[in-house]
């Protein structure tokens, strides 16, 4: 499924400064792949080791969370628009408690 | 140097009490690529804790598609600490993902006053910047 990634500031280094980039695939793991093909080293400030979604990252397909709508195995349709924003937190807690994206 | 507007450092200061003994947390837009922070945006703090802050997902994405939408950028993301001081955390540090953002400390931990500072993290490099309140 082909899809529309906005790609946020932060994450710019790995799309040669594009804002936005196209992508494809039946679901998000698969579009994530598909992304680090082009754009090596993004899949890994996406996705844990694990191979979950990095807590401190928020991903949106059509401005739904995918942390509600079954994660990575979020499915994707033609058209749909994907958003990746990092998450703004912080706090003076302990940080062996609050794991960093990187 | 980050140089806010009278009444938006105020507004912050005012947030950070009001939440206090939670952490407040928000963000200043302004024109993109002009550094000068005009709108005050105040979150709400979805982890509603003392020692740590988030935006919520929904109200962040609406937040930044508002300012995509009106070319405007995140100037300044602040951030209070209740009990300690208003220096960023490693937690702070490890967290910034906004290379272009001022990062704006309030700390509540004494009641008597109110600390003030701003910051410019980058690479999990923190520099500190003076904080002129104008106007």
């Amino acid at each position: 499924m082909a899809v529309e990634v906005k790609i946020p500031t932060i994450l710019r280094t790995y799309t040669d400064g594009a804002k936005s980039v196209p992508g494809e695939g039946a679901n998000l793991a698969a579009l994530f792949e598909d992304l680090e093909s082009r754009h090596a080293g993004l899949r890994s400030r996406l996705i844990t080791e694990d191979g979950s979604l990095h807590r401190f990252v928020n991903v949106y397909v059509n401005d739904e969370d995918v942390r509600f709508t079954g994660s990575l195995d979020t499915t994707l349709s033609d058209g749909d628009a994907v958003t990746i924003l990092p998450a703004v937190a912080g706090g003076s807690l302990d940080p062996r408690r609050a794991a960093p994206t990187r | 140097m980050l140089r806010l507007p009278a009444p938006i450092y105020d507004a912050i200061i005012a947030h950070a009490r009001r939440d206090h003994p939670d952490e407040a947390c928000g963000v200043v837009a302004g024109p993109a690529g002009s550094d000068r922070p005009e709108r005050l945006v105040e979150m709400i703090n979805a982890a509603g804790s003392p020692t740590f802050y988030q935006f919520d997902s929904g109200e962040q994405l609406r937040l930044w598609k508002e300012m995509d939408a009106a070319d405007e950028e995140p100037v300044v993301i602040y951030h209070s600490h209740t009990a300690t001081e208003a220096y960023p955390s490693r937690t702070d540090i490890n967290l910034a993902q906004e290379p272009g953002a001022h990062y704006v400390l309030v700390s509540t931990a004494d009641p008597e006053s109110v600390d003030f500072r701003s910051y410019r993290i980058v690479d999990g490099v923190v520099t500190e910047e003076p904080v002129e309140r104008t106007g």
